[in-house]
């Protein structure tokens, strides 16, 4: 068995019918289970008072903000390279939800910058590059709808999402990049030293895993939704000839 | 029970109410969006055989 089976429209929806009722509900259990835990179950920090518990969706949803672009990348570049419908339009599903995360993260930001640092926004490196990441998330989507033909859409949304990915980077390693600005480091690092402490650590994981499979599971679902958009146009385009030779009237390439 | 958020309640609040209303809206028009375009689809294929 192949991964490359599943470019096969038909394959692809046929296993999403089946791993989707599983997503859903893992995603309902993970996400309930972390923020539950995190809003009801941790204490106050001892510097940000209860604004910390905010952190339980602002890092997940800035995680999958950025994740989502890399892999709306990975999907682009299957296309381009490899010209498999089933990726483009993957890549295109999952931008709804990369950008629904961004606003998430932007919105939950403002909000619990405010009290910590005095401001809703500053034009902080971090903070700025994500900024641009949602414009390039509105960009793609915009540059979508306004192509009508399908695969001329796909090529050129490849070629704006390999230029966004330096956004989506800079979004991630900014503070790493410029020793400056207000936005703090990774509150999540594989050095174990570097992590924010366990009574958040553990529901803060928890969140994360719910994020990741809810956007796992509406990407594969509007995945389907646009295989299924566009067997419809097909199908109409197949009778609209059909009907059109049964009437006599001629049509130029309808063989 | 409710947690005590003391002053910064409505930061807290506001925070988690606009991520339920955004993640609630675009679970809900994915859903719709899906089963009107499955919709569709099954209506342009029955209508692909009777024509047949």
């Amino acid at each position: 068995m192949s991964l490359w089976e599943y470019a096969n429209p038909v394959k692809f929806l046929r296993l999403s019918e089946r791993v989707l009722p599983w997503l859903w509900g893992l995603a309902v259990l993970c996400l309930a289970g972390g923020l539950i835990w995190g809003f009801f179950g941790t204490p106050d920090d001892y510097r940000q008072g209860s604004t910390v518990k905010i952190i339980y969706i602002h890092v997940p949803a800035a995680l999958m903000a950025i994740n989502g672009w890399f892999m709306m990348l990975v999907a682009s570049l299957v296309w381009l390279i490899r010209r498999h419908h089933v990726s483009a339009l993957a890549a295109k599903a999952a931008a709804p939800v990369g950008v629904t995360m961004t606003l998430i993260a932007l919105i939950t930001g403002a909000v619990w910058g405010q009290p910590m640092w005095g401001t809703w926004w500053a034009w902080d490196p971090r903070l700025t590059s994500f900024l641009i990441l949602f414009l390039f998330y509105l960009g793609y989507m915009a540059l979508w709808s306004a192509i009508e033909d399908p695969d001329t859409a796909a090529d050129l949304t490849s070629v704006l999402c390999l230029v966004g990915s330096v956004f989506a980077v800079l979004s991630r390693y900014a503070v790493n990049f410029w020793n400056q600005g207000l936005h703090q480091g990774a509150s999540l690092s594989l050095d174990a030293e570097k992590n924010v402490a366990d009574v958040f650590y553990h529901p803060l994981l928890l969140s994360i895993a719910g994020f990741v499979l809810l956007f796992l599971a509406l990407v594969l679902y509007r995945t389907g939704t646009e295989i299924r958009v566009r067997r419809t146009r097909a199908l109409r385009a197949r009778q609209g000839s059909g009907a059109g030779q049964g009437a006599g009237a001629p049509q130029e390439g309808s063989a | 029970m409710m947690p005590e958020l003391g002053k910064y309640a409505v930061a807290v609040l506001s925070a988690y109410g606009a991520t339920a209303v955004l993640l609630v809206a675009l679970i809900a028009v994915t859903l719709l969006r899906g089963r009107r375009v499955r919709a569709e689809m099954q209506r342009t294929e029955a209508r692909g055989r009777t024509d047949a």
